[in-house]
């Protein structure tokens, strides 16, 4: 049983087929990669299954229900959360508020209750505090609770997406390039939280990576996109070793 | 490091009440010795007013990050609507219990015409967004004032004409008299009703900021996108801050409203101008600096009085001290100085304070 099911993806820009009958099964708990050339369509596919563009063909299945054409925040309730490759933090908050803007949905009250600050109010919030420092420590990001989220060093940066990401208790997790900007150190660090992330929430995710280092190192299987179309898919070992793959990265 | 973190925002707005509240104490103490003059007197219900329309219109502009140019129009909305209620009821209620059901009345309908407003606005971003909330606010500021409203046996009578077309009997009155506006409003307002009103605008807005809702509200002025990616409905919380922003200048109305006995919507009091000043307290302030944009309220609406003396220089000194207060606040050089001296000064308090404890 797959936790997500595309079947038949199609999106045209114009008459630029951007993402053309685009397939996936994504078992739960499972790594998988998406990779393939720069403007082959990954971030697009990243945008249809997060609702911020509608596809004009397909059908995109999370956990059996149908999320094809959702807007963003229902997806969200669905169970996808999303991280970007140009990071997109709330900049002027704090680290802690960053997540707990995640947790929004999870945790809820009124704006009469908040604003009049009722009894619900400071039980809830205690207990998204809670929360929100719970998933900063398993990210090492405690100590920089109170600091703004623009005053975080790059790498760490990258780790607040994730976990305001996770914050919002999704089913699955989309990293849209996780390793972009990092040196071999920090994507060494990042491939264990990724790993960590996975055992430890028992996420299944779904990650785009140019960094073949980390792609073979821990994505279970992968499928190569070139000019919006499916190259190959399958078991990372095999894909890598595809001469249809090389070719599309090395050129003939 | 949680628990610090959560004092220190405690501590901050506990400082912006402590601050009314002093110069409320400050403004009594030399109004009870007889020390304030009558021109000074007269200006302390339009200072809470200022004061409340900026801290207002700071939600939409600081928190919410839209610049707003219409503000005035929300105030307006709030003046007239609550004009009129008094109008009608004047005698019939109690003159406190009157006034109280005004603000509400004002409040509210300035936030449901936020809410109007904001429907097809908050569609716009940035410049564009601007633009069309400064057109709403004339639009308002003109609306009013070619409208007609009078009252006799039979009940209201409606116009957009003149006040001939409202076929009132001969013993019937008008209310709202097109241009003229609203004549023999109560004077209802108070500089201690102005204070309690700055106090709740205050609560709402930093209760607010501090919380769930505004955390969101602040997450779309960070990052659309993301905010949008963990579930924050936009639109809900664009029109949730534009419209307590608008019923907070709807009360302000209220109380310009019952502070003249005539109350007419001119360019002057409603119009752009009014609402580029307000945007002034707020930018000089700091943009999401609430604490500062009252602070720059109150000078600015008292340095044109404290100048009153220079006559014909007046307002080239009040600009020329509007630039100099804008580089001092806002200059990268200036603000690296302030850090500094902060630094020095209370640094070495700090330092002084830690040896004192070992």
């Amino acid at each position: 049983m797959s936790l997500l099911e595309v079947s038949n993806l199609t999106i045209s820009f114009g008459g630029l087929r951007a993402v053309d009958s685009f397939n996936l099964q994504i078992k739960k708990g499972q790594l998988y990669g998406l990779i393939g050339p720069n403007g082959a369509g990954k971030t697009t596919v990243f945008n249809l299954l997060t609702g911020v563009y509608k596809p004009n063909e397909g059908i995109v299945r999370l956990d059996s229900q149908d999320i094809t054409g959702m807007k963003t925040i229902e997806i969200n309730k669905a169970g996808i959360a999303r991280t970007f490759q140009n990071i997109r933090l709330f900049r002027n908050l704090t680290v802690l508020d960053n997540v707990k803007a995640g947790l929004h949905n999870n945790y809820r009250y009124t704006a009469i209750e908040g604003i009049l600050r009722l009894p619900r109010y400071y039980k809830t919030e205690r207990r998204m505090n809670e929360k929100a420092m719970e998933l900063l420590e398993v990210f090492g990001l405690d100590e920089e609770a109170g600091c703004l989220a623009s005053n975080l060093p790059y790498g760490k940066q990258r780790k607040l997406e994730i976990a305001r990401a996770l914050a919002t208790e999704p089913k699955l997790l989309l990293l849209d390039e996780p390793a972009a900007g990092m040196n071999p150190n920090e994507t060494g660090e990042l491939m264990d939280t990724i790993r960590f992330v996975r055992d430890r929430f028992d996420m299944t995710i779904l990650l785009i990576e140019h960094d073949m280092k980390l792609v073979s190192g821990i994505c279970e299987e992968l499928t190569v996109l070139n000019f919006g179309r499916i190259l190959t898919q399958g078991e990372t070992a095999e894909v890598l070793n595809d001469p249809q793959v090389i070719t599309a990265y090395l050129g003939e | 490091m949680k628990k610090l973190k959560i004092n220190k925002t405690t501590k901050h707005n506990f400082i912006t009440y402590l601050m009314v509240f002093i110069a409320f104490a400050a403004a009594s103490l030399l109004l009870a010795a007889g020390q304030m003059s009558s021109l000074m007197e007269g200006l302390l219900v339009p200072l809470c007013i200022y004061v409340m329309l900026a801290i207002s219109l700071n939600l939409t502009v600081g928190i919410l990050g839209e610049l707003s140019l219409g503000h005035a129009g929300f105030m307006c909305v709030g003046a007239f609507s609550s004009a009129f209620f008094s109008k009608c009821t004047e005698g019939t209620l109690p003159d406190g219990f009157r006034f109280f059901i005004a603000i509400l009345i004002g409040a509210a309908a300035a936030g449901v015409f936020g809410i109007l407003i904001g429907i097809p606005v908050l569609r716009l971003k940035g410049d564009y967004l601007a633009i069309v909330t400064l057109a709403f606010g004339e639009i308002i500021k003109n609306l009013v004032n070619v409208l007609y409203i009078g009252k006799d046996q039979n009940g209201f009578h409606f116009s957009m004409k003149d006040s001939i077309s409202l076929n009132l009997d001969p013993e019937g009155q008008i209310i709202v008299n097109g241009a003229q506006g609203i004549t023999g409003t109560p004077n209802d307002s108070s500089f201690i009703i102005g204070i309690i009103l700055i106090f709740i605008s205050l609560a709402v807005i930093l209760n607010l900021i501090n919380s769930r809702d505004g955390r969101a509200i602040m997450s779309i002025r960070d990052n659309r996108i993301a905010a949008e990616s963990v579930g924050i409905n936009i639109t809900k919380y664009k029109l949730m801050a534009f419209s307590i922003s608008a019923a907070i200048a709807g009360a302000a109305g209220v109380l310009y409203a019952h502070n003249l006995s005539t109350l007419t919507a001119s360019p002057k009091n409603f119009g752009y101008n009014m609402s580029i000043m307000i945007l002034v307290f707020v930018v000089l302030g700091g943009i999401g600096n609430i604490r500062g944009s009252m602070i720059a309220a109150v000078i600015l609406t008292l340095l044109p009085e404290l100048l009153r003396g220079l006559s014909d220089y007046r307002m080239l000194i009040y600009a020329i001290v509007l630039i100099a207060m804008m580089l001092f606040n806002w200059s990268p050089r200036a603000v690296e100085w302030k850090e500094g001296m902060k630094e020095k000064y209370l640094g070495g308090l700090k330092k002084r304070r830690e040896k004192e404890v070992k």
